[in-house]
């Protein structure tokens, strides 16, 4: 193990271009009985935006922990920018930024006040502070806001705000943990299209979430983690490669033929179908998809059901969860907003 | 958790003006929050008038004063409890994430706790001052040293900081600020009320008053009043002076190693 820490500090201070920024080997964590971490390995090349994919408890936050230096491994290493997060813990600290799962923002401060104390938390000396303050609060359109106490603030201007605390020192790689959790569908647009831009600077990023499709627009690469294990790697492409290729969806406007359209999919899919009663469908994954399509529209018709809409598509990260774990990737209620996933 | 000597540098260049920085951010709370610093001023404020107008005709003091007795010991009572807010403060930085934050940032490793400390002396200081403004209005004489009249309030306002590092250790121990503030008082109540603080030593049981009379609380009181009332202080100030010490001993190194490893 520490020839390995060895070597990849080697890579890194050799400023050798294509050696991965962030090193993760073996690395165990647990909490009494429950192993957040069961041995993760990863890496994350330069400039580059990981996405670590997994339900509530899967482990996430835990390995975001150990990699910013606040919580220590039981096992295992992980080196940022070839130094070690245990060891070398003040050097990683002025390369690395933070925005965690709770927007961590001062509210009785203003949202400059805010930015102008993590600046000089960061030693910046009083003048850089004051401009680097004013320069983020512009970067994230919260320059209006900026002499108001943060409490005054949305959910997704406290976001903005912390993931501006998060790079106020110029981080080489950033952290975000579930960004965008808790936000409505417009702030997580907003807050994407930010989190885009950043990347297109050349910041490394280390994402994590649950919806699937964060990832998915964000992530280059994608690592699904569940209960401490990785249990997939890829990027977006590759997973959906993974979970059968395509699917055949059915689309019915009286719910009660549902359990007609499950069984006709369960004799002409690859797998059992997914029937989500909400929006009436029913899915399955199909290989040879135009004439599994041609058969279910006959069997279907024989059956007199009619059929509001039926395609081939792109199976859904979701899909590919299912897949991989035989479970959905639900969340815990109690952390989740609605129609989240 | 791995003390290097470069960490160790590190935190004595950059600590005076982290805990600034803290103490800054912490006042500034305050300043805004009037509800906090009104909360923490009219309890003790109460306690005065209540003591003084309730119980002044029932104690008897011998020949002081009910009051010049009193409002020593209840200088020591305010700052005590006010410690617990230390505690709280910080475990409500640990439930909000801000700490987490913080220790991902390259300062000194006891500025958050020691900046913390510093701005709730700060209101002590504020609250002390008060107290005593009430205290006067009410009948509260010196009767000692110019001297002794200066350094009364001081050494209330250096028990009450000793306090806040205890505090500070429960506070980054415990996950909700509820649980801060409840762990606070089941052990302070006692300690306040089997002292000198309220009534003399003397008119407990035995039993009681041997562990009053040893009690940390009751020599810092004492010392108060020694300096107050122009009486006998060297003593019980170098008792009190020699436990604010140890528990500093103790408890400095505790709080910081605590907020260091908050899980
Ligand atoms: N400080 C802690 N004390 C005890 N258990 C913890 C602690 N932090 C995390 N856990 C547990 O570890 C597991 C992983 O948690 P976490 O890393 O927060 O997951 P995620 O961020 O993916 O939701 C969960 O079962 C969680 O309850
Ligand atoms: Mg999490």
């Amino acid at each position: 193990m520490a020839g390995r820490t060895g070597d990849a500090e080697l890579m890194a201070d050799g400023s050798n271009g294509s050696s991965p920024i962030v090193v993760v080997r073996d690395v165990h964590k647990s909490f009494g009985d429950v192993h957040a971490l069961a041995g993760v390995s990863l890496e994350i090349e330069r400039g580059t935006v990981l996405g670590l994919l997994g339900p509530n408890g899967a482990g996430k936050t835990t390995l975001v922990r150990v990699l910013t230096t606040l919580l220590d491994p039981d096992e295992g290493s992980a080196t940022v920018a070839g130094f070690d997060v245990r060891r070398e813990r003040t050097r990683v600290r002025p390369l690395i930024g933070l925005a965690g799962q709770s927007a961590a923002v001062d509210d009785t401060l203003t949202g400059r006040e805010n930015l102008e104390m993590v600046a000089n938390l960061y030693h910046m000396g009083r003048a850089t502070a004051a401009a680097r303050a004013g320069e983020l609060l512009a970067r994230f359109d919260l320059l209006e806001a900026a002499e108001r106490q943060a409490r005054t603030y949305s959910g997704g201007m406290r976001r903005r705000l912390d993931l501006a605390a998060s790079l106020v020192a110029d981080p080489e790689v950033l952290f975000l943990d579930e960004p965008t959790t808790g936000l409505d569908p417009q702030a997580r647009l907003e807050l994407w299209t930010v989190i885009r831009e950043l990347v297109a600077t050349g910041t490394t990023v280390l994402l994590t979430t649950q919806y699937l499709e964060e990832a998915d627009q964000l992530a280059d690469e994608i690592v699904v983690i569940d209960h401490g294990r990785i249990i997939a790697q890829g990027t977006a492409a590759d997973l959906k490669a993974r979970s059968g290729g395509e699917h055949l969806t059915v689309r019915v406007s009286d719910l009660a033929a549902l359990e007609q359209v499950r069984d006709v999919l369960e004799a002409e899919g690859d797998g059992p179908p997914t029937v989500d009663e909400a929006t009436g469908t029913v899915s399955v994954a199909v290989s040879n998809g135009p004439a599994r399509l041609a058969g279910v529209v006959r069997r279907l018709d024989e059956a007199e059901v009619a059929i509001a809409d039926i395609g081939l598509r792109q199976p859904t990260l979701d899909e590919v969860f299912l897949s991989l774990t035989g479970h959905r990737a639900e969340s815990e209620p109690a952390d989740a907003p609605a129609g989240a996933v | 958790m791995v003390v290097s000597m470069e960490a160790l540098r590190m935190e004595a260049r950059y600590a005076p003006g982290d805990i600034l920085q803290l103490w800054k951010r912490n006042m500034l709370a305050y300043r805004r929050q009037p509800d906090l610093l009104v909360f923490s001023t009219i309890q003790p404020v109460m306690f005065v008038l209540l003591f003084a107008y309730v119980f002044g005709g029932a104690i008897q003091t011998g020949p002081v004063e009910y009051i010049d007795f009193l409002l020593p010991g209840i200088l020591a009572q305010s700052v005590l409890f006010g410690s617990t807010q230390t505690g709280v403060g910080l475990a409500v930085d640990v439930t909000s994430g801000m700490i987490d934050r913080y220790r991902t940032l390259p300062m000194a490793r006891s500025a958050v706790v020691a900046g913390r400390i510093l701005a709730d002396t700060t209101r002590n200081v504020f609250v002390v001052g008060l107290m005593l403004g009430v205290g006067f209005l009410i009948g509260f004489r010196y009767h000692g040293t110019v001297a002794g009249a200066i350094a009364m309030p001081f050494v209330a306002v250096l028990f009450g900081q000793t306090f806040c590092w205890i505090s500070a250790a429960i506070g980054t121990s415990v996950r909700r600020a509820e649980t801060a503030q409840v762990a606070s008082f089941v052990w302070l109540f006692p300690l306040v009320f089997v002292s000198s603080v309220f009534v003399p030593v003397e008119t407990m049981p035995d039993w009681l008053s041997v562990v009053a009379e040893n009690s940390p609380v009751t020599h810092t009181v004492n010392a108060m009043r020694g300096l107050a009332l122009g009486t006998d202080f060297w003593e019980p100030l170098i008792k009190a002076l020699a436990w604010m010490a140890g528990i500093m001993a103790v408890f400095v190194p505790l709080a910081v190693w605590r907020y260091r490893s908050i899980q």
